[in-house]
């Protein structure tokens, strides 16, 4: 569960990205954040990901307050939160495989289960043939892909995406998310910060949107 | 590589153990059964609620995934500066020069030591004894002396053998034959077998008490400075073994910053999928580790080759002394010694490093 109560983010230039937003997203459920470039959506999601910290107001992931969340807790605070990136952040000095199996590795996972783990999730993308491959030889709807198998590859009970489709095709961005809906069906709480109001509105799921900074509106697709 | 995996990744028929149904999933519900990525065989769910800590392994499994990493770590950083072996072998000839200073200077001090030690002219002590004991007497305290295992030889000059030798050293002979009296006491020439400055002052203390002796002196000069050449070779050792460790520290330390800046964005994304900082620092400072060791094996080498460079014409010197003097070089201890010491050097200078450039890079 992700709750927002008077979320103020103010950045070091002074400028508001985020003001009063309050707003609880419980488990198992799935919602989209929209809003104008500059909204503040990926610095709510950054404050999830405890990479910024509210100014005010209080951040809360399963009753856990990230306000007072020590330096050492975060690594274990973002294993349960899967991410996918825009950029989608992947390393191109390795192998798709090697991508995907990097939580796993840093949960200290034994070699026999992350080759499970990480072949399940490639396949769950249907990338499970180019495993060898450099990231860098793929197009760009495959190393999204690869980005979410990363993200979903150590179960994480949370998942965020920032602006998962922006570079991809209306096909490809729809594929992409269908993923996240089979994803939420299984449980997973799902947070996708995205402006393609096409796409969103024919999902029929909760839109947050937000505008300067504060939360506008929040509730079904109208 | 952080956590990369070595070995190929052969396709197996493993699939997600609890695969989500493929068709279209309802219409979102607000609330799911919890969380049902999290059954299955993974043994993290055996503990709810687990809090912040990393998730429910068991100690032993953590343990044996600590192990590995380190393991892995440690052969990475190695393969790394295996690869880039220009690079690499530069930075271990930069430490092994600065190590190899001081301890060259150390062997060279130790073989000076063992020289001067096998010296046997190295001190005398002259007894000048009073003016009412006679020749006689003076010689049987001669004869007594001889005796006594701190001293090597004696060897008596009556007060006429005195005024002859001082007049055939001295190029007083002239001035002296005008006195009436010989203004000499009679003395005993002792060299002592006893080695170092402190033990022979003490026996010139002891001698000192003789009553038959009116002065006893020890002809320091020749030890006394050879003592502080010592002391001073030494204090030059401390002196640059600090300046030159500082400069393998900083050495290390500018390296590893480099690797750092080189491997910025994997530290990025690996922070971001929860690594821990010990996770994230691990491989540098067995970077770091690997360059103090490697740097101490060289300086080992250069030492070695150095000194049997050296040992031909110092046997050769030392034959026409009628010596076999042959050098000493790195002994068992000292040779762990150095190896141990750069190999901490290293380390420490990536913990340097580490401290002062990785927790700048925090993903944004
Ligand atoms: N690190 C930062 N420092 C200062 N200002 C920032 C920083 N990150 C974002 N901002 C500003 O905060 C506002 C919200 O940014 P962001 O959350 O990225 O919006 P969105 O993702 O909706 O486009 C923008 O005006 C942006 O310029
Ligand atoms: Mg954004």
């Amino acid at each position: 569960m992700i709750q927002f109560t008077n979320v103020f983010k103010r950045y070091e230039s002074g400028h508001e990205a985020l003001q009063n937003v309050t707003f609880t997203l419980h488990e198992g459920e799935m919602a989209f954040l929209t809003g104008h470039s500059g909204a503040g959506k990926s610095t709510l999601l950054k404050l999830i990901m405890r990479m910024e910290v509210a100014t005010r107001g209080h951040v809360t992931i399963d009753s856990l307050n990230l306000n007072n969340l020590a330096r050492r807790h975060i690594p274990y605070l973002r294993r349960k939160i899967g991410v996918v990136f825009q950029d989608h952040q992947l390393l191109f000095d390795r192998s798709v495989y090697d991508n995907v199996a990097l939580p796993l590795v840093i949960e200290g996972m034994n070699p026999q289960d992350i080759g499970k783990r990480v072949r399940a999730a490639l396949d769950k993308v249907g990338l499970l043939s180019k495993e060898k491959l450099n990231p860098i030889m793929l197009s760009g709807g495959e190393q999204q892909r690869v980005g979410i198998a990363r993200a979903v590859v150590n179960k994480p009970p949370i998942l965020l995406a920032d602006e998962p489709t922006g570079n991809l095709d209306p096909q490809l961005s729809a594929e992409i998310m269908q993923l996240f809906r089979q994803f939420n069906a299984v449980g997973v709480t799902v947070l996708i910060a995205s402006h393609d109001l096409d796409l969103i509105s024919r999902m029929g799921l909760r839109m947050m949107e937000l505008s300067q900074g504060s939360l506008k509106q929040d509730g079904a697709y109208a | 590589m952080i956590g990369k995996r070595p070995g190929s990744s052969k396709p197996s028929g493993a699939t997600f153990a609890d695969r989500p149904r493929r068709e279209a999933p309802p219409k979102a519900p607000a609330r799911k059964p919890a969380n049902r990525l999290r059954t299955g065989p993974d043994p993290r769910t055996q503990r709810p609620g687990s809090g912040n800590r990393p998730s429910g392994v068991g100690k032993a499994a953590r343990f044996t995934a600590w192990r590995r990493h380190h393991l892995a770590m440690a052969a990475d950083s190695l393969a790394r500066l295996l690869a880039a072996p220009v690079g690499s072998l530069m930075t271990w000839a930069v430490i092994a020069i600065a190590l190899s200073l001081p301890v060259a200077l150390y062997v060279f001090l130790n073989n000076a030591q063992l020289v001067s030690s096998n010296w046997d002219g190295t001190a005398q002590i002259s007894l000048y004894l009073q003016d009412n004991v006679r020749d006689d007497a003076g010689r049987r305290l001669t004869q007594e002396l001889q005796l006594r295992p701190e001293i090597a030889e004696t060897r008596y000059l009556s007060r006429e053998q005195a005024l002859a030798e001082f007049k055939e050293f001295s190029g007083f002979g002239e001035a002296l034959s005008y006195l009436d009296d010989n203004p000499l006491p009679a003395v005993i020439i002792v060299r002592p077998s006893v080695i170092g400055v402190d033990a022979q002052q003490a026996l010139v203390q002891q001698l000192q008490l003789l009553p038959e002796v009116e002065e006893a002196q020890l002809d320091l000069a020749w030890v006394k400075r050879l003592y502080h050449i010592m002391e001073l070779g030494q204090r030059m050792i401390t002196a640059l073994g600090l300046l030159l460790g500082l400069a393998v520290l900083l050495v290390v330390g500018n390296t590893i910053r480099l690797a750092i800046e080189n491997r910025r964005q994997e530290i990025v994304v690996v922070k971001l999928i929860g690594a821990t900082d010990a996770f994230v620092r691990r491989p540098f400072l067995y970077t770091g580790i690997w360059y103090g060791l490697g740097g101490g094996i060289m300086a080992w080498l250069l030492i070695n080759l150095s000194l049997f460079w050296l040992d031909g014409p110092v046997r050769s010197l030392a034959s026409a002394y009628a010596s076999d003097f042959s050098l000493i070089g790195l002994g068992l201890q000292d040779s762990l010694l150095l190896l141990f010491g750069s190999t901490l050097l290293g380390w420490i200078g990536a913990w340097i490093a580490v401290g002062r450039h990785l927790g700048k890079i925090e993903p944004r």
